[in-house]
């Protein structure tokens, strides 16, 4: 199962050129700096440049070739775009209605009354677009798009256009399509936030091109990549909820190379939690130090080490069994106590972000 | 006060300004879609052509169309020729001239009107499964009622005030060509004020009342926030 995507498309000084190989399920992140190019081949996809010259195959089924270009009507995708763009005549059920009738009943895959509840829009559906906040639009045109039973969904920058307290009234949302539907995510952004917490998988546009490509865990924790530089760089760990501590209400999120503990959660032991540790956030102890306040300690080997976007800093990329980390120390640190690949030191993470 | 064949005027004009209105409408609503979705170099040129009626003399208009239209015009000798009979001095004509003469008061508000929809909203549509068609006709259209509206009052009003262009192709025979606006001219001719008066006062009458219905609509239609 798998998307593949080749497109050239030339649009004045703007050159797509884009060849990859995404997974057929999860969300895979398209990130990369405005005109990198991420909405063009989101559009590609669609089918909504016809310029375009390609070849597109969603989970067999061939959507462009030479000689072939399905149009966008008859491709089973949905898309939602950065602003809304819902029908301002339609109120807000007429809206979710709209791709439903014109999806063949063999087809529909997805309970209005599902998605009603899972986006919480029932109060909306009586009014009209005009009437609704930022954040409740797109709620409703992400349950349009989901309601025409998309075999791919595209979302294009769905929280750009959003202030944060709206950001964060949407990603939980998000967050629950991933879990609940099946269906493969294209979601295009340059929030590493919205990277951190919702993709699988990312492919990083640079200038019209493939930077790179790869899961999200390996993708963040590279050093040759422009996302290293990055002031609010670091990784993400797959972790699962060990045990709760009532006495100090704290929690242990366990993953293969050793646990955290964070502030106590709501998810029951057992329960799959992401989160996401800065690389600024992570120093470096040649001894195990219990007269620290910092309680989580992470053994880990120095994998390599690459210069920071700051001369005074420099990148250390470590492994703990597996599971990569990212550490930024001063190079005066550095030197006094001789980080060098192949060195095993203590990790002190001052802070965890708990993602979900 | 308004005599049989001033009633009997008044009629045709009536009946010329909703056919030719229902007409236009249908049919320059693909002109003005294709002009406001089409980056074509040949644009510029028709969009010239449509708005030529508003700069024209209607005299003008009305000599070619009378040329055109007439036994010997290629037109006229055409229709002649498969039976429909040539146009000039005939109600069929005086449709063509209105139309004509009110097109770029129609396809104007029409064009805006579908450009104002942006095609962002078409992309959604096409995204939704919509073909081309259900697109224009479930998204498209709707959107664009207010220039539908607009486009429909304008050629109606304006077909009533025409006077050259009818004039030219033959409009003076009654119950058949001559409109309110001959009529009144033939009373003036004849010096007979007080007809052209009772004609020309019910003209502005019910002008008056229907430009102030439309306008009373479109106001209230704001003020409920029926979107745009």
């Amino acid at each position: 199962m798998s998307i593949d995507a080749r497109f050239c498309l030339q649009r004045g000084e703007f050159h797509l050129d884009v060849d990859v190989t995404l997974p057929g399920e999860g969300v895979t992140a398209v990130f990369g700096a405005s005109g990198a190019g991420k909405s063009t081949l989101l559009r590609c996809v669609a089918g909504l440049e016809r310029a375009a010259q390609g070849v597109l195959s969603v989970n067999g089924e061939v959507w462009q070739r030479e000689g072939l270009f399905l149009p966008v009507h008859r491709r089973p995708l949905g898309v939602v775009f950065q602003e809304s763009s819902l029908f301002p005549h339609l109120t807000g059920a007429g809206n979710l209605r709209f791709g439903l009738q014109r999806t063949p009943i063999g087809e529909r895959c997805v309970d209005w009354d599902e998605v009603v509840q899972l986006l919480g829009i029932a109060p909306l559906l009586p009014r009209y677009p005009d009437s609704l906040s930022g954040g409740e639009r797109q709620r409703i045109a992400l349950a349009r798009a989901l309601l025409a039973s998309p075999q791919l969904l595209l979302l294009d920058e769905p929280l750009a256009a959003l202030d944060e307290a709206r950001k964060a009234e949407i990603l939980p949302f998000l967050e629950r399509l991933r879990t609940r539907f099946a269906m493969p995510m294209l979601y295009v952004t340059h929030s590493m936030r919205e990277v951190a917490r919702l993709a699988d998988y990312l492919v990083l546009l640079e200038g019209g091109r493939v930077r790179a490509q790869g899961p999200v865990q390996e993708m963040l924790s590279r050093l040759d990549l422009s996302l290293a530089a990055a002031d609010d760089a670091g990784v993400v760990i797959d972790a699962v909820v060990a045990e709760h501590d009532a006495q100090w209400h704290l929690s242990r999120l366990s993953f293969p190379g050793g646990s955290l503990w964070v502030s106590r959660c709501a998810e029951p032991p057992g329960e799959r939690l992401r989160c996401r540790v800065l690389a600024r956030d992570v120093s470096l102890t040649r001894e195990r130090n219990e007269q620290s306040s910092i309680v989580n300690l992470v053994a880990a080997e120095v994998v390599e080490l690459a210069p920071a976007a700051s001369p005074a800093h420099v990148m250390v990329r470590l492994d703990a069994q597996g599971t990569p980390l990212l550490a930024r120390i001063t190079r005066q640190s550095q030197a006094r106590i001789a980080v060098q690949p192949g060195e095993c030191f203590w990790l002190q993470i001052k802070s965890v972000a708990l993602l979900r | 006060m308004l005599s049989p064949d001033d009633l009997t005027a008044l009629c045709v004009t009536l009946k010329l300004a909703a056919v030719s209105t229902v007409l236009l409408i249908v049919l320059a609503t693909p002109l003005a879609w294709w002009l406001s979705q089409t980056r074509a170099r040949g644009r510029v040129l028709v969009e010239a052509v449509v708005t030529l009626p508003l700069v024209l003399p209607p005299t003008v208009l009305g000599f070619y169309l009378l040329l055109l239209l007439g036994p010997k015009g290629p037109v006229g000798a055409v229709l002649e020729d498969i039976g429909i009979g040539h146009l000039a001095f005939s109600f069929s004509g005086l449709v063509v001239g209105s139309m004509i003469y009110s097109l770029p008061f129609v396809v104007q508000p029409l064009q805006n009107a579908f450009a104002a929809t942006g095609t962002r909203l078409l992309e959604v549509a096409a995204t939704l499964r919509a073909s081309p068609l259900d697109r224009f006709l479930t998204v498209a259209l709707p959107l664009a009622r207010r220039g539908y509206f607009t486009a429909a009052v304008l050629a109606f009003a304006h077909t009533l005030g025409e006077f050259g262009v009818i004039i030219m192709l033959g409009g003076n025979i009654p119950g058949e060509t001559r409109v309110a606006s001959i009529a009144i001219y033939n009373h003036v001719e004849a010096l007979d004020y007080g007809s052209a008066h009772a004609l020309a006062l019910t003209l502005v009458v019910f002008s008056l009342v229907l430009l102030t219905l439309v306008y009373a609509l479109n106001r209230r239609g704001q003020s409920v926030g029926v979107p745009r």
